[in-house]
Protein backbone atom coordinates (compact mmCIF):
# COMPACT_ATOMS: atom_id res chain seq x y z
CA UNK A 1 0.00 0.00 0.00
CA UNK A 2 1.20 3.44 -0.81
CA UNK A 3 0.53 6.44 1.39
CA UNK A 4 1.36 10.12 1.22
CA UNK A 5 2.11 12.10 4.34
CA UNK A 6 1.47 15.83 3.92
CA UNK A 7 3.19 18.13 6.38
CA UNK A 8 1.30 21.26 7.43
CA UNK A 9 3.79 23.33 9.43
CA UNK A 10 2.30 25.19 12.39
CA UNK A 11 3.59 28.56 11.25
CA UNK A 12 1.77 31.61 9.91
CA UNK A 13 1.85 30.98 6.15
CA UNK A 14 1.85 34.70 5.34
CA UNK A 15 5.07 35.33 7.26
CA UNK A 16 8.58 34.82 6.01
CA UNK A 17 10.18 31.69 7.35
CA UNK A 18 13.68 30.27 7.18
CA UNK A 19 14.51 26.67 8.10
CA UNK A 20 16.98 26.38 10.97
CA UNK A 21 19.87 23.94 10.97
CA UNK A 22 18.68 22.01 14.00
CA UNK A 23 15.22 21.34 12.58
CA UNK A 24 16.66 20.36 9.21
CA UNK A 25 19.12 18.01 10.95
CA UNK A 26 16.33 16.30 12.88
CA UNK A 27 14.26 15.96 9.72
CA UNK A 28 17.21 14.47 7.80
CA UNK A 29 17.66 11.88 10.52
CA UNK A 30 13.97 11.00 10.25
CA UNK A 31 14.19 10.71 6.47
CA UNK A 32 17.21 8.46 6.92
CA UNK A 33 15.16 6.22 9.22
CA UNK A 34 12.46 5.94 6.57
CA UNK A 35 15.11 5.03 4.02
CA UNK A 36 16.80 2.43 6.24
CA UNK A 37 13.42 0.81 6.88
CA UNK A 38 12.97 0.49 3.12
CA UNK A 39 9.63 2.32 3.15
CA UNK A 40 10.49 5.72 1.63
CA UNK A 41 9.69 6.07 -2.08
CA UNK A 42 9.87 9.83 -2.59
CA UNK A 43 9.80 13.11 -0.73
CA UNK A 44 9.93 16.84 -1.38
CA UNK A 45 9.92 20.02 0.65
CA UNK A 46 7.91 22.89 -0.79
CA UNK A 47 8.90 26.54 -1.08
CA UNK A 48 6.63 28.91 0.90
CA UNK A 49 3.33 29.96 -0.72
CA UNK A 50 4.81 33.41 -1.48
CA UNK A 51 6.51 31.65 -4.41
CA UNK A 52 3.34 29.87 -5.51
CA UNK A 53 -0.02 30.64 -7.08
CA UNK A 54 -3.60 29.40 -6.89
CA UNK A 55 -5.60 28.72 -10.02
CA UNK A 56 -9.33 28.57 -9.48
CA UNK A 57 -12.31 28.02 -11.70
CA UNK A 58 -15.70 29.63 -11.15
CA UNK A 59 -18.33 29.31 -13.87
CA UNK A 60 -16.48 29.86 -17.13
CA UNK A 61 -13.83 32.02 -15.52
CA UNK A 62 -10.38 30.88 -14.42
CA UNK A 63 -8.62 33.20 -11.99
CA UNK A 64 -5.00 33.11 -10.87
CA UNK A 65 -3.94 34.43 -7.47
CA UNK A 66 -0.26 34.77 -6.62
CA UNK A 67 0.86 33.84 -3.11
CA UNK A 68 0.87 34.56 -0.25
CA UNK A 69 -2.76 33.65 0.23
CA UNK A 70 -4.49 35.82 2.83
CA UNK A 71 -7.30 33.31 3.43
CA UNK A 72 -5.07 30.27 3.87
CA UNK A 73 -4.83 28.92 7.40
CA UNK A 74 -3.06 25.68 6.54
CA UNK A 75 -0.54 25.34 3.76
CA UNK A 76 1.27 22.18 2.67
CA UNK A 77 4.97 22.43 3.41
CA UNK A 78 6.12 19.11 2.00
CA UNK A 79 5.25 15.49 1.49
CA UNK A 80 6.58 11.95 1.73
CA UNK A 81 5.43 9.00 -0.35
CA UNK A 82 5.87 5.76 1.59
CA UNK A 83 5.06 2.11 1.01
CA UNK A 84 3.82 0.25 4.07
CA UNK A 85 1.56 -2.66 4.99
CA UNK A 86 -1.33 -0.77 6.61
CA UNK A 87 -2.74 2.66 7.45
CA UNK A 88 -1.73 2.07 11.08
CA UNK A 89 1.87 1.68 9.94
CA UNK A 90 1.71 4.92 7.97
CA UNK A 91 0.26 6.67 11.02
CA UNK A 92 3.04 5.24 13.19
CA UNK A 93 5.66 6.65 10.82
CA UNK A 94 3.92 10.05 10.88
CA UNK A 95 3.94 9.93 14.68
CA UNK A 96 7.71 9.52 14.65
CA UNK A 97 8.29 12.67 12.61
CA UNK A 98 10.17 15.37 14.56
CA UNK A 99 7.36 17.92 14.55
CA UNK A 100 7.39 21.42 15.96
CA UNK A 101 4.61 22.92 18.06
CA UNK A 102 1.45 23.14 15.98
CA UNK A 103 2.74 21.04 13.07
CA UNK A 104 0.27 18.58 11.58
CA UNK A 105 0.72 15.63 9.25
CA UNK A 106 -2.15 14.33 7.16
CA UNK A 107 -1.87 10.66 6.11
CA UNK A 108 -3.65 9.70 2.88
CA UNK A 109 -3.72 6.47 0.92
CA UNK A 110 -2.78 6.65 -2.76
CA UNK A 111 -5.26 5.29 -5.29
CA UNK A 112 -4.12 2.31 -7.28
CA UNK A 113 -5.56 1.60 -10.71
CA UNK A 114 -7.12 -1.61 -9.38
CA UNK A 115 -9.18 0.46 -6.87
CA UNK A 116 -11.22 1.84 -9.78
CA UNK A 117 -14.08 0.12 -11.63
CA UNK A 118 -13.23 -1.05 -15.15
CA UNK A 119 -14.91 1.88 -16.98
CA UNK A 120 -12.82 4.36 -14.99
CA UNK A 121 -9.70 2.32 -15.74
CA UNK A 122 -10.51 2.51 -19.45
CA UNK A 123 -11.04 6.28 -19.23
CA UNK A 124 -7.65 6.62 -17.58
CA UNK A 125 -6.05 5.10 -20.65
CA UNK A 126 -5.70 8.41 -22.45
CA UNK A 127 -2.27 8.01 -23.88
CA UNK A 128 -0.05 5.21 -25.03
CA UNK A 129 2.95 7.39 -24.29
CA UNK A 130 4.14 8.01 -20.76
CA UNK A 131 4.54 11.62 -19.68
CA UNK A 132 7.96 12.94 -20.68
CA UNK A 133 8.79 14.66 -17.42
CA UNK A 134 8.52 11.49 -15.35
CA UNK A 135 10.35 9.14 -17.65
CA UNK A 136 13.51 9.63 -15.57
CA UNK B 1 0.89 9.17 24.15
CA UNK B 2 -1.32 8.57 21.21
CA UNK B 3 -5.07 8.71 20.74
CA UNK B 4 -5.76 6.20 18.02
CA UNK B 5 -9.05 4.64 17.06
CA UNK B 6 -7.50 1.22 17.00
CA UNK B 7 -4.82 0.52 19.59
CA UNK B 8 -4.30 -3.09 18.47
CA UNK B 9 -3.62 -1.78 14.96
CA UNK B 10 -1.17 0.76 16.38
CA UNK B 11 0.71 -1.91 18.35
CA UNK B 12 0.80 -4.17 15.27
CA UNK B 13 2.24 -1.31 13.25
CA UNK B 14 4.94 -0.67 15.83
CA UNK B 15 5.68 -4.39 15.88
CA UNK B 16 6.18 -4.46 12.12
CA UNK B 17 8.56 -1.53 12.29
CA UNK B 18 10.48 -2.57 15.42
CA UNK B 19 10.47 -6.37 15.50
CA UNK B 20 13.32 -7.04 13.02
CA UNK B 21 15.74 -4.81 14.95
CA UNK B 22 14.43 -6.12 18.27
CA UNK B 23 14.85 -9.78 17.32
CA UNK B 24 18.24 -9.05 15.74
CA UNK B 25 19.62 -7.36 18.88
CA UNK B 26 18.18 -10.06 21.12
CA UNK B 27 19.70 -12.79 18.93
CA UNK B 28 23.14 -11.21 19.39
CA UNK B 29 22.60 -11.34 23.14
CA UNK B 30 21.13 -14.81 23.53
CA UNK B 31 22.73 -16.43 20.46
CA UNK B 32 19.53 -18.26 19.58
CA UNK B 33 16.98 -17.01 17.06
CA UNK B 34 14.13 -19.00 18.56
CA UNK B 35 14.72 -17.73 22.08
CA UNK B 36 15.16 -14.18 20.78
CA UNK B 37 11.82 -14.40 18.99
CA UNK B 38 10.11 -15.73 22.13
CA UNK B 39 11.51 -12.87 24.20
CA UNK B 40 10.41 -10.32 21.62
CA UNK B 41 6.98 -11.92 21.49
CA UNK B 42 6.70 -11.70 25.29
CA UNK B 43 7.52 -7.99 25.06
CA UNK B 44 4.78 -7.61 22.45
CA UNK B 45 2.27 -9.30 24.76
CA UNK B 46 3.29 -6.93 27.56
CA UNK B 47 2.85 -3.97 25.21
CA UNK B 48 -0.62 -5.14 24.22
CA UNK B 49 -1.54 -5.32 27.90
CA UNK B 50 -0.10 -2.00 28.93
CA UNK B 51 -0.17 0.45 26.05
CA UNK B 52 -3.95 0.71 25.66
CA UNK B 53 -4.02 2.21 29.18
CA UNK B 54 -0.68 3.93 29.52
CA UNK B 55 -0.43 5.11 25.93
CA UNK B 56 2.37 4.28 23.51
CA UNK B 57 5.74 5.33 24.97
CA UNK B 58 7.79 7.95 23.13
CA UNK B 59 10.39 5.40 22.11
CA UNK B 60 8.43 2.15 21.71
CA UNK B 61 11.44 0.29 20.30
CA UNK B 62 13.50 0.98 23.42
CA UNK B 63 10.55 0.02 25.63
CA UNK B 64 10.17 -3.32 23.87
CA UNK B 65 13.90 -3.97 24.10
CA UNK B 66 14.03 -3.15 27.80
CA UNK B 67 11.00 -5.36 28.47
CA UNK B 68 12.47 -8.25 26.49
CA UNK B 69 15.80 -7.93 28.33
CA UNK B 70 14.07 -7.92 31.71
CA UNK B 71 12.19 -10.99 30.65
CA UNK B 72 15.49 -12.66 29.75
CA UNK B 73 16.95 -11.80 33.17
CA UNK B 74 13.80 -13.16 34.83
CA UNK B 75 14.12 -16.40 32.93
CA UNK B 76 17.78 -16.64 33.87
CA UNK B 77 16.94 -16.32 37.55
CA UNK B 78 14.13 -18.83 37.39
CA UNK B 79 16.20 -21.02 35.10
CA UNK B 80 14.90 -24.34 36.42
CA UNK B 81 12.00 -24.59 34.05
CA UNK B 82 14.14 -24.15 30.98
CA UNK B 83 15.78 -26.82 28.93
CA UNK B 84 19.47 -27.23 29.66
CA UNK B 85 20.86 -25.47 26.67
CA UNK B 86 18.55 -22.50 26.91
CA UNK B 87 19.17 -22.33 30.64
CA UNK B 88 22.85 -21.99 30.08
CA UNK B 89 22.38 -19.42 27.34
CA UNK B 90 20.05 -17.32 29.42
CA UNK B 91 22.39 -17.41 32.40
CA UNK B 92 25.18 -16.12 30.17
CA UNK B 93 22.87 -13.40 28.99
CA UNK B 94 21.99 -12.46 32.52
CA UNK B 95 25.66 -11.95 33.30
CA UNK B 96 26.25 -10.07 30.10
CA UNK B 97 23.33 -7.78 30.76
CA UNK B 98 24.42 -7.12 34.31
CA UNK B 99 27.64 -5.85 32.75
CA UNK B 100 25.80 -3.97 30.03
CA UNK B 101 23.49 -2.29 32.49
CA UNK B 102 20.09 -1.52 31.11
CA UNK B 103 21.41 1.02 28.65
CA UNK B 104 19.04 0.13 25.85
CA UNK B 105 18.69 3.54 24.21
CA UNK B 106 22.40 3.95 23.65
CA UNK B 107 22.66 1.19 21.04
CA UNK B 108 24.69 2.58 18.16
CA UNK B 109 23.30 2.72 14.66
CA UNK B 110 26.26 0.67 13.38
CA UNK B 111 25.56 -2.00 15.97
CA UNK B 112 21.88 -2.19 15.01
CA UNK B 113 22.81 -2.42 11.33
CA UNK B 114 25.24 -5.27 12.07
CA UNK B 115 22.64 -7.11 14.13
CA UNK B 116 20.08 -6.76 11.37
CA UNK B 117 22.51 -8.00 8.75
CA UNK B 118 23.47 -10.89 11.03
CA UNK B 119 19.80 -11.83 11.31
CA UNK B 120 19.36 -11.68 7.52
CA UNK B 121 22.31 -14.03 6.98
CA UNK B 122 21.03 -16.34 9.71
CA UNK B 123 17.52 -16.54 8.20
CA UNK B 124 19.04 -17.27 4.77
CA UNK B 125 21.65 -19.71 6.06
CA UNK B 126 22.54 -22.55 3.65
CA UNK B 127 21.85 -25.14 6.38
CA UNK B 128 18.13 -24.35 5.88
CA UNK B 129 15.93 -25.47 2.99
CA UNK B 130 14.80 -22.73 0.61
CA UNK B 131 11.22 -22.92 1.91
CA UNK B 132 12.46 -22.59 5.49
CA UNK B 133 14.62 -19.58 4.57
CA UNK B 134 11.66 -17.84 2.97
CA UNK B 135 9.29 -18.49 5.88
CA UNK B 136 11.84 -17.46 8.51
CA UNK B 137 12.85 -14.31 6.60
CA UNK B 138 9.26 -13.14 6.24
CA UNK B 139 8.46 -13.95 9.86
CA UNK B 140 11.51 -12.40 11.50
CA UNK B 141 12.56 -9.69 9.04
CA UNK B 142 9.24 -8.85 7.45
CA UNK B 143 7.33 -8.88 10.73
CA UNK B 144 4.61 -10.89 8.98
CA UNK B 145 2.47 -13.24 11.06
CA UNK B 146 2.30 -16.96 10.38
CA UNK B 147 -1.30 -16.71 9.02
CA UNK B 148 -0.23 -13.87 6.70
CA UNK B 149 2.65 -15.91 5.29
CA UNK B 150 0.36 -18.92 4.87
CA UNK B 151 -2.22 -16.86 2.99
CA UNK B 152 0.45 -15.38 0.74
CA UNK B 153 1.81 -18.81 -0.21
CA UNK B 154 -1.61 -20.51 -0.41
CA UNK B 155 -0.66 -23.20 2.13
CA UNK B 156 -2.18 -24.14 5.51
CA UNK B 157 -1.07 -22.14 8.53
CA UNK B 158 0.22 -25.28 10.24
CA UNK B 159 2.63 -25.87 7.33
CA UNK B 160 4.25 -22.46 7.77
CA UNK B 161 4.27 -22.79 11.57
CA UNK B 162 6.05 -26.13 11.25
CA UNK B 163 8.58 -24.77 8.77
CA UNK B 164 9.46 -21.97 11.15
CA UNK B 165 9.74 -24.24 14.19
CA UNK B 166 11.93 -26.70 12.30
CA UNK B 167 14.07 -23.90 10.86
CA UNK B 168 14.80 -22.52 14.30
CA UNK B 169 15.60 -26.00 15.58
CA UNK B 170 17.90 -26.67 12.63
CA UNK B 171 19.78 -23.44 13.27
CA UNK B 172 20.18 -24.29 16.96
CA UNK B 173 21.28 -27.87 16.28
CA UNK B 174 23.77 -26.84 13.65
CA UNK B 175 25.08 -24.24 16.11
CA UNK B 176 25.01 -21.60 13.40
CA UNK B 177 26.96 -18.62 14.74
CA UNK B 178 25.22 -15.25 14.75
CA UNK B 179 27.56 -13.11 12.70
CA UNK B 180 27.99 -11.01 9.60
CA UNK B 181 30.23 -12.88 7.19
CA UNK B 182 33.12 -10.77 5.93
CA UNK B 183 35.15 -10.55 2.74
CA UNK B 184 35.06 -13.67 0.55
CA UNK B 185 32.59 -15.33 2.91
CA UNK B 186 30.15 -12.45 2.36
CA UNK B 187 30.58 -12.76 -1.40
CA UNK B 188 29.88 -16.47 -1.15
CA UNK B 189 26.76 -16.15 1.00
CA UNK B 190 25.17 -13.08 -0.52
CA UNK B 191 23.63 -14.89 -3.52
CA UNK B 192 21.56 -17.09 -1.16
CA UNK B 193 20.12 -13.97 0.49
CA UNK B 194 19.36 -12.34 -2.87
CA UNK B 195 17.72 -15.54 -4.07
CA UNK B 196 15.36 -15.63 -1.09
CA UNK B 197 14.31 -12.02 -1.68
CA UNK B 198 13.82 -12.54 -5.41
CA UNK B 199 11.80 -15.73 -4.88
CA UNK B 200 9.49 -13.85 -2.51
CA UNK B 201 9.15 -11.11 -5.12
CA UNK B 202 8.34 -13.56 -7.90
CA UNK B 203 5.79 -15.37 -5.76
CA UNK B 204 3.95 -12.07 -5.38
CA UNK B 205 4.45 -11.14 -9.03
CA UNK B 206 2.86 -14.42 -10.12
CA UNK B 207 -0.35 -13.54 -8.27
CA UNK B 208 -3.43 -12.99 -10.39
CA UNK B 209 -6.43 -10.68 -10.08
CA UNK B 210 -8.64 -12.88 -7.87
CA UNK B 211 -5.89 -13.75 -5.43
CA UNK B 212 -5.79 -12.69 -1.81
CA UNK B 213 -4.17 -9.28 -1.40
CA UNK B 214 -1.40 -10.84 0.70
CA UNK B 215 0.09 -12.32 -2.47
CA UNK B 216 0.86 -9.07 -4.28
CA UNK B 217 1.93 -7.68 -0.89
CA UNK B 218 4.87 -10.12 -1.14
CA UNK B 219 6.28 -7.97 -3.97
CA UNK B 220 6.22 -4.92 -1.74
CA UNK B 221 7.83 -6.83 1.13
CA UNK B 222 10.57 -8.20 -1.13
CA UNK B 223 11.24 -4.71 -2.45
CA UNK B 224 11.38 -3.33 1.07
CA UNK B 225 13.81 -6.07 2.18
CA UNK B 226 15.92 -5.41 -0.90
CA UNK B 227 16.10 -1.70 -0.12
CA UNK B 228 17.01 -2.43 3.51
CA UNK B 229 19.76 -4.81 2.37
CA UNK B 230 21.09 -2.23 -0.11
CA UNK B 231 21.43 0.19 2.82
CA UNK B 232 23.27 -2.43 4.90
CA UNK B 233 25.70 -3.63 2.18
CA UNK B 234 25.97 -0.60 -0.12
CA UNK B 235 29.21 -1.76 -1.79
CA UNK B 236 27.76 -4.85 -3.48
CA UNK B 237 26.59 -4.19 -7.06
CA UNK B 238 24.38 -7.27 -7.12
CA UNK B 239 22.27 -5.98 -4.22
CA UNK B 240 21.58 -2.72 -6.07
CA UNK B 241 21.06 -4.78 -9.20
CA UNK B 242 18.39 -6.89 -7.53
CA UNK B 243 16.67 -3.78 -6.15
CA UNK B 244 16.76 -2.18 -9.62
CA UNK B 245 15.37 -5.33 -11.22
CA UNK B 246 12.51 -5.56 -8.72
CA UNK B 247 11.65 -1.84 -8.88
CA UNK B 248 11.47 -1.94 -12.68
CA UNK B 249 9.52 -5.19 -12.80
CA UNK B 250 7.10 -3.90 -10.16
CA UNK B 251 6.64 -0.72 -12.22
CA UNK B 252 5.04 -2.81 -14.98
CA UNK B 253 2.51 -4.51 -12.69
CA UNK B 254 -0.38 -2.13 -13.56
CA UNK B 255 0.10 -2.80 -17.30
CA UNK B 256 0.84 -6.51 -17.46
CA UNK B 257 -2.71 -7.81 -17.17
CA UNK B 258 -5.49 -6.99 -19.66
CA UNK B 259 -9.15 -6.26 -18.84
CA UNK B 260 -10.10 -9.95 -19.12
CA UNK B 261 -7.22 -11.01 -16.89
CA UNK B 262 -5.05 -12.06 -19.83
CA UNK B 263 -1.30 -11.44 -19.67
CA UNK B 264 -0.09 -8.50 -21.77
CA UNK B 265 3.40 -8.96 -23.24
CA UNK B 266 6.03 -6.33 -22.52
CA UNK B 267 6.05 -4.81 -26.02
CA UNK B 268 2.24 -4.60 -26.06
CA UNK B 269 1.92 -2.92 -22.67
CA UNK B 270 0.46 0.57 -22.31
CA UNK B 271 3.57 2.30 -21.01
CA UNK B 272 1.51 5.16 -19.60
CA UNK B 273 0.28 2.64 -17.05
CA UNK B 274 3.76 1.83 -15.82
CA UNK B 275 4.54 3.16 -12.39
CA UNK B 276 7.06 5.86 -13.28
CA UNK B 277 8.00 6.52 -9.68
CA UNK B 278 9.28 2.93 -9.45
CA UNK B 279 10.94 3.15 -12.88
CA UNK B 280 12.89 6.19 -11.68
CA UNK B 281 13.89 4.41 -8.48
CA UNK B 282 14.99 1.35 -10.48
CA UNK B 283 17.19 3.43 -12.79
CA UNK B 284 18.78 5.14 -9.78
CA UNK B 285 19.47 1.77 -8.12
CA UNK B 286 21.10 0.57 -11.35
CA UNK B 287 23.30 3.69 -11.42
CA UNK B 288 24.43 2.83 -7.89
CA UNK B 289 25.46 -0.62 -9.12
CA UNK B 290 27.29 0.94 -12.09
CA UNK B 291 29.16 3.45 -9.92
CA UNK B 292 30.79 0.61 -7.97
CA UNK B 293 32.71 -0.20 -11.17
CA UNK B 294 32.77 -3.95 -10.68
CA UNK B 295 31.64 -6.59 -13.14
CA UNK B 296 27.87 -7.08 -13.17
CA UNK B 297 26.37 -10.34 -11.91
CA UNK B 298 23.10 -11.88 -13.09
CA UNK B 299 20.78 -9.50 -11.18
CA UNK B 300 22.48 -6.30 -12.30
CA UNK B 301 22.58 -7.58 -15.89
CA UNK B 302 18.88 -8.44 -15.84
CA UNK B 303 18.21 -5.02 -14.33
CA UNK B 304 20.23 -3.39 -17.11
CA UNK B 305 18.09 -5.23 -19.67
CA UNK B 306 14.89 -4.18 -17.89
CA UNK B 307 16.23 -0.61 -17.83
CA UNK B 308 16.66 -0.63 -21.63
CA UNK B 309 12.93 -1.32 -21.92
CA UNK B 310 12.09 1.22 -19.22
CA UNK B 311 14.05 3.97 -21.01
CA UNK B 312 12.15 3.42 -24.28
CA UNK B 313 9.07 5.61 -24.17
CA UNK B 314 7.68 3.67 -27.12
CA UNK B 315 8.52 0.02 -27.94
CA UNK B 316 10.13 0.97 -31.28
CA UNK B 317 12.67 3.13 -29.41
CA UNK B 318 14.07 0.08 -27.59
CA UNK B 319 17.86 -0.24 -27.77
CA UNK B 320 17.94 -3.85 -28.97
CA UNK B 321 21.66 -3.80 -29.80
CA UNK B 322 22.43 -3.02 -26.19
CA UNK B 323 19.93 -5.62 -24.96
CA UNK B 324 21.52 -8.28 -27.21
CA UNK B 325 24.95 -7.41 -25.78
CA UNK B 326 23.60 -7.59 -22.21
CA UNK B 327 22.06 -11.01 -22.90
CA UNK B 328 25.41 -12.18 -24.21
CA UNK B 329 27.04 -11.02 -20.96
CA UNK B 330 24.25 -12.72 -19.00
CA UNK B 331 24.83 -15.97 -20.89
CA UNK B 332 28.46 -15.80 -19.73
CA UNK B 333 27.79 -15.28 -16.00
CA UNK B 334 24.55 -17.31 -15.74
CA UNK B 335 24.33 -19.55 -18.78
CA UNK B 336 20.98 -21.19 -19.41
CA UNK B 337 18.99 -22.27 -22.48
CA UNK B 338 16.22 -19.80 -21.58
CA UNK B 339 18.73 -16.93 -21.51
CA UNK B 340 20.00 -18.12 -24.91
CA UNK B 341 16.47 -18.06 -26.28
CA UNK B 342 15.95 -14.52 -25.00
CA UNK B 343 19.27 -13.59 -26.57
CA UNK B 344 18.05 -15.00 -29.88
CA UNK B 345 14.97 -12.76 -29.72
CA UNK B 346 17.06 -9.68 -28.84
CA UNK B 347 19.53 -10.44 -31.65
CA UNK B 348 16.66 -10.81 -34.12
CA UNK B 349 15.29 -7.41 -33.07
CA UNK B 350 18.75 -5.84 -33.34
CA UNK B 351 20.22 -7.55 -36.39
CA UNK B 352 17.32 -9.19 -38.20
CA UNK B 353 15.38 -12.47 -38.04
CA UNK B 354 18.05 -14.57 -39.81
CA UNK B 355 20.66 -13.83 -37.12
CA UNK B 356 18.10 -14.58 -34.41
CA UNK B 357 16.98 -17.82 -36.02
CA UNK B 358 20.57 -19.02 -36.25
CA UNK B 359 20.86 -18.70 -32.46
CA UNK B 360 17.44 -20.21 -31.82
CA UNK B 361 18.22 -23.21 -34.06
CA UNK B 362 21.25 -24.03 -31.93
CA UNK B 363 18.82 -24.73 -29.09
CA UNK B 364 16.93 -27.44 -30.98
CA UNK B 365 19.11 -30.19 -29.51
CA UNK B 366 18.84 -28.77 -26.01
CA UNK B 367 17.07 -31.50 -23.97
CA UNK B 368 15.71 -29.07 -21.34
CA UNK B 369 13.89 -27.11 -24.06
CA UNK B 370 12.49 -30.09 -25.96
CA UNK B 371 8.97 -29.57 -24.57
CA UNK B 372 9.25 -25.78 -24.23
CA UNK B 373 6.52 -24.03 -26.21
CA UNK B 374 8.35 -20.70 -26.32
CA UNK B 375 11.21 -22.13 -28.39
CA UNK B 376 8.69 -23.20 -31.04
CA UNK B 377 6.78 -19.97 -30.83
CA UNK B 378 9.95 -17.86 -31.17
CA UNK B 379 11.10 -19.96 -34.14
CA UNK B 380 7.65 -19.64 -35.70
CA UNK B 381 7.80 -15.89 -35.36
CA UNK B 382 11.28 -15.65 -36.91
CA UNK B 383 10.43 -18.06 -39.74
CA UNK B 384 7.34 -16.03 -40.59
CA UNK B 385 9.42 -12.85 -40.73
CA UNK B 386 11.72 -14.66 -43.18
CA UNK B 387 8.69 -15.53 -45.37
CA UNK B 388 8.97 -19.26 -44.56
CA UNK B 389 5.24 -19.46 -43.82
CA UNK B 390 4.84 -23.25 -44.06
CA UNK B 391 7.61 -23.94 -41.55
CA UNK B 392 6.33 -21.11 -39.34
CA UNK B 393 2.87 -22.64 -39.27
CA UNK B 394 4.24 -26.00 -38.16
CA UNK B 395 6.15 -24.29 -35.34
CA UNK B 396 3.11 -22.36 -34.10
CA UNK B 397 1.03 -25.53 -34.14
CA UNK B 398 3.74 -27.37 -32.26
CA UNK B 399 3.92 -24.53 -29.70
CA UNK B 400 0.12 -24.65 -29.31
CA UNK B 401 0.28 -28.36 -28.56
CA UNK B 402 2.98 -27.80 -25.93
CA UNK B 403 1.48 -24.95 -23.90
CA UNK B 404 -0.75 -25.68 -20.93
CA UNK B 405 -2.37 -22.26 -20.97
CA UNK B 406 -5.67 -22.30 -22.90
CA UNK B 407 -5.56 -18.62 -23.79
CA UNK B 408 -2.03 -18.90 -25.08
CA UNK B 409 -2.94 -21.99 -27.12
CA UNK B 410 -5.75 -20.05 -28.77
CA UNK B 411 -3.38 -17.21 -29.63
CA UNK B 412 -0.81 -19.61 -31.13
CA UNK B 413 -3.44 -21.40 -33.24
CA UNK B 414 -4.58 -18.02 -34.58
CA UNK B 415 -1.01 -17.23 -35.55
CA UNK B 416 -0.74 -20.62 -37.26
CA UNK B 417 -3.90 -19.83 -39.23
CA UNK B 418 -2.44 -16.47 -40.27
CA UNK B 419 0.52 -18.29 -41.81
CA UNK B 420 -1.83 -20.01 -44.25
CA UNK B 421 -3.23 -16.68 -45.37
CA UNK B 422 0.21 -15.10 -45.64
Amino acid sequence: MRFMMFMYPGIDPTEDWEPDAEAVGAMSKYNEELTQAGVLLALDGLQPPQEGARVRRSGSEVTVTDGPFAEAKEVVGGYWTIQVGSKAEAVEWARRCPMNEGDMIEVRRVYEMSDFPEDVQQAAELSQTPPEQTSA
Amino acid sequence: MTASSDSRGAVDAIWRIESPRLIASLTRLVRDVGLAQDLAQDALVAALERWPESGVPDNPGAWLMATAKNRAIDLARRGKRLEDKQQQLVRDVGIQMAVDGADVEAALDDEIADDLLGLIFTCCHPVLSMQARIALTLRLLGGLSTPEIARAFLVPESTIAQRIVRAKRTLAEADVPFEVPSGDELQARLPAVLEVIYLVFNEGYAATAGDDWMRPALCEEALRLGRVLAGLVPKEPEVHGLVALMEIQASRAPARVGPAGEPVLLLDQDRARWDWLLVGRGLIALERAERLERPFGPYALQAAIAACHARARRPEQTDWVKIAALYEALSQVAPSPVVELNRAVAVSMAFGPAAGLELADRLLDEPSLSGYHLLSSVRGDLLLKLDRAQEARAEFERAASLTENARERQLLLERAAECVRA
